[in-house]
């Protein structure tokens, strides 16, 4: 079964608690991140109005909180959004969310490497 | 009793902490359950926090508290490296002294707390003895339990009428209390996010505001004056409508449906013609106005004045934009205003804050649900003018700033900050000799304008000791002692949810581990208090018995709460009809009419205009256009981060890392016309002085409008003098004049000066 990370951007606010959350859980120094808040905006539009998202993107590192999940609890990242906009579960179940709102997107990160 | 909360982020169909003691043991740790009120972090907010505690008593990690039923298990960036915090090799975590000959030098050795004690007792009674008790000076800060312990740290526990928070017009919180407390008869209401309702906002009694104002504020990094700011983002998923009036372009007011970014300082102007389009096209209630409000006919003829047309040529903002935003929140059936600290930081606050109150007034809005929420009469911390009676009148009477400013100095008991430097630096009306740092950094651009000559004035005192964390730039500049202070993992207490100034939660403050020799405020201010001013502290025989009385007024036994942890206060709503806003419990606002006071005969009585007024700011491109060629930005400063506590959290590695540098921002025309690119260290630099900041080329703010971090130094650097960590070069504070201050000595210009930004090496 496949797990995810469902992240509504329309309401991130960009706080960074998923950041921190996830280097202090995991221990990963300045300079590395496990989940990084990506910043896109503000830029205006024709109509007048401004573009502003952000969104939190898994990073190679994002085990989605093995530890944590295998006993049945959310990941670190999860637990503190500030603005709650962020869900853990599996495939099936995050992409019936997403169904019922727009500006979302769903993550399925896995720790990957070559070689 | 109501059904559990819906928490947003699902966590009731995974494995959780609900309804688990505020106590309990998992995977070898020792769970402990409490909440969160600076030091380190934030205003008192009481966020919930599980502190996991291993075998060595060691804090190892912090995950939020689920049955916090506020925050709901969510935490910002900086609850979350409190064990970075916690076990800084910088922290200071034992008592400390250093020769008066080596202020300035990193020269400190660790004493006991007895010696300590000995030391600041023996140098105040012989400084109140020979010069009076009137000259020692507290200097406070804001947010953690130390800032409102301001006023009893002097009054009670050293016996002095001059508790001063530093910022030039208290232009914090304050100014906007004054408003309130003179239009409405009640403190600051903040709007009603359901704090205090079991269900929260699903609670039966709770209605979601159609309609968010936020005003001067920006409340998801800030959590100001204790509010949970991302209660903004509940209620706009669960359909709340957003008006943004910013001069920036903030994330939220991307999300608004209107957005009017005003020039800075030009709030009132706003106010005056929002009511005039309220009460020329009767958008107003009716009912309340006729029944509770005093001076409609001249508040209507006063507004009448400001036509929406010229507001928007003041204000720099389309007139269209005026009359919809208007519309929208009066229409509503029930709206909120969040306004926020830029409403305290200019001369002309206290008129805009009038008009905001008028606003909330006429719409129908003050104590409704999903309104603005207003204190009862027995609310706000119990602590709050502790010890003043016991100064008698000639020391009450010696307090600075009485005689030019009393409406400040009597609504906060502190003396009149500008005043107090003034006092400090010619001896007038009397000798300053001593000081106490409770708490505050004010010289590193948190609250002192004009730092330098803060640090000048405070330099010379024959005695100083400190509370803090840190050895801060101030506190290295001319401390004796440093007190080592407690973090909310180490100590004992309580917060209350807003200083407790509206019916939301009380949550228990634990020691979870014990770190050095650490202690709290609460516990500082006894021991010291019974040395030095001991019949004020003789009826507590014990800290516990203190506690009680100066933290819960005796309405809560800490054992209690610590075992619940959180307990929400009963909310009644519409206060005014059921007597309960008024000490003789009549019905009404306990103003001297009875009534909302559109025409304040508070403001009248200490000599200000009872009705609003706009007034430009005091250097501005209409105030000062021959100004403007040399200094043609408009600045404003100390909009919030989520990093950082103003200058609080610079040593810790993960909260540096989301901003590293200070920065100020500004428009890319601008930038372009300078020859600025991004990243750039720039001169920032006006008529009363200059720092260098980074630029943030940002359309965030308009053209001609810059923005300002504030309250940063420089840790990793030089700690001595004359380079005290850096703390002069980047200091926004350096720019902000001294005594640019209202009528009643409130408000200063911190978000409505102006200056000129240059490369830094031409």
């Amino acid at each position: 079964m496949a797990y995810g990370l469902l992240i509504d951007y329309e309401f991130c606010t960009g706080c960074q608690s998923c950041e921190v959350a996830c280097k202090e859980e995991h221990g990963i120094p300045v300079g590395q991140w496990g989940i990084r808040l990506l910043d896109d905006g503000p830029w205006k539009c024709s109509d007048g109005k401004y573009n502003w998202n952000k969104i939190p993107v898994p990073t190679r590192l994002c085990d989605l909180c093995e530890d944590r999940t295998s006993k049945g609890k959310q990941p670190f990242c999860v637990h503190h959004c500030l603005a709650g906009v962020m869900q853990y579960g599996t495939v099936e179940e995050l992409a019936k969310e997403l169904e019922l709102k727009p500006n979302q997107v769903l993550f399925v990160p896995q720790p990957y490497h070559y070689g | 009793m109501a059904t559990r909360p819906k928490i947003d982020s699902g966590i009731e169909a995974f494995n959780n902490d609900l309804d688990k003691p505020w106590q309990f043991e998992e995977d070898g740790y020792t769970v402990t359950r409490g909440c969160a009120w600076s030091a380190p972090g934030c205003h008192p907010v009481g966020c919930g926090i599980k502190f996991y505690v291993n075998e060595d008593g060691i804090l190892e990690k912090v995950e939020g508290d689920e049955n916090q039923p506020i925050t709901q298990g969510r935490l910002c960036v900086r609850c979350l490296t409190l064990p970075d915090m916690t076990y800084h090799p910088d922290r200071v975590i034992y008592p400390m002294k250093r020769a008066f000959e080596d202020r300035g030098k990193n020269k400190w050795e660790r004493i006991t707390w007895d010696e300590a004690y000995e030391i600041i007792e023996t140098n105040i009674k012989d400084i109140k003895e020979k010069y009076g008790p009137e000259s020692i000076v507290v200097f406070g800060g804001t947010g953690r339990e130390g800032g409102p312990m301001c006023g009893p740290y002097g009054q009670a526990m050293l016996g002095t009428p001059n508790s001063c928070y530093t910022q030039s017009g208290y232009a914090c919180y304050i100014p906007r209390v004054a408003a309130a407390t003179f239009v409405t008869g009640a403190t600051y209401p903040e709007m009603d996010y359901a704090g205090g309702l079991p269900g929260r906002y699903d609670d039966p009694m709770y209605k979601i505001p159609e309609v968010m104002m936020t005003w001067g504020k920006e409340p998801l990094p800030s959590n100001g004056d204790g509010f949970f700011g991302h209660s903004v983002i509940d209620c706009m998923k669960r359909g709340s409508k957003l008006i943004s009036v910013d001069p920036r372009t903030n994330w939220l007011a991307t999300r608004a449906v209107y957005h009017l970014p005003l020039r800075p300082g030009t709030d009132a102007a706003l106010g005056m013609a929002m009511l005039n389009i309220i009460i020329s096209e009767g958008l107003y209630d009716e009912e309340f106005v006729s029944l509770y409000c005093y001076g409609f006919e001249q508040l209507a003829e006063r507004v009448a004045t400001m036509p929406p047309e010229r507001a928007a040529e003041i204000c720099g903002i389309d007139v269209e934009d005026i009359y919809g935003a208007t519309r929208m929140y009066a229409n509503a059936q029930n709206a909120a205003i969040l306004w926020g600290l830029a409403i305290d930081q200019k001369a002309n606050g206290a008129q805009a804050g009038h008009c905001i109150l008028a606003l909330e007034a006429l719409t129908g809005n003050l104590d409704v649900p999903g309104g603005q929420l207003l204190g009862d009469v027995t609310d706000s911390l119990a602590d709050l003018g502790f010890g003043w009676s016991s100064l008698g009148p000639e020391l009450q009477n010696k307090i600075i700033g009485l005689k030019e400013y009393p409406a400040y100095v009597a609504i906060v008991l502190n003396s009149h900050a500008d005043l107090t430097l003034e006092a400090m630096e010619t001896g007038e009306p009397y000798e300053i000799h001593a000081g106490f740092i409770a708490s505050t950094n004010l010289l590193a651009g948190t609250c002192a304008a004009q730092p330098k000559r803060w640090h000048d004035a405070m330099q010379k005192l024959d005695f100083v000791f400190a509370a803090d964390c840190w050895i801060t730039p101030t506190i290295q500049c001319c401390a004796d002692v440093i007190l080592p202070l407690a973090t909310f993992a180490e100590r004992e207490s309580g917060v209350a949810v807003h200083y407790g100034a509206s019916p939301n939660m009380t949550g228990s403050v634990v020691n979870a581990v014990q770190v050095g020799e650490t202690k709290g405020d609460l516990e500082i201010q006894y021991e010291i208090g019974r040395r030095i001013m001991p019949d004020n502290y003789a009826k507590f025989p014990t800290l516990y018995d203190f506690m009680e009385e100066f933290r819960f007024g005796n309405n809560i036994d800490y054992n209690e709460l610590k075992e619940e942890v959180t307990r929400q206060r009963k909310v009644t709503y519409k206060k005014y009809e059921l007597g309960l806003l008024r000490p003789d419990r009549k019905r009404g606002f306990n103003t001297p009419t009875g009534r909302v006071e559109l025409y304040s005969t508070m403001f009248a009585q200490f000599g200000e205009d009872p009705l609003p007024y706009y007034e430009e700011p005091q250097r501005s491109p209409i105030s000062t256009p021959e100004l403007m060629e040399e200094y043609p930005f408009v600045l404003t400063t100390g909009s919030r981060v989520y990093a950082y506590f103003h200058s609080e959290g610079k040593q810790i590695p993960l909260l540096r890392e989301l901003n590293p540098d200070p920065w100020i921002e500004i428009n890319p025309k601008d930038a372009e016309k300078l020859g600025i690119i991004d990243g750039e260290w720039v001169n920032v630099e006006n008529e009363f002085g200059r720092c260098e900041l980074k630029a943030k080329i940002t359309p965030v703010v308009r053209q001609g409008l810059a923005n300002a971090q504030h309250g940063f130094w420089f840790p990793e650097e030089d700690a001595e003098e004359p380079h005290l960590y850096g703390v002069w070069r980047c200091n926004i504070n350096n720019l902000m004049p001294h005594k640019f201050v209202g009528k009643l000595g409130f408000g200063a210009p911190f978000k409505c000066i102006i200056c000129k930004i240059e490369k830094l090496n031409k």
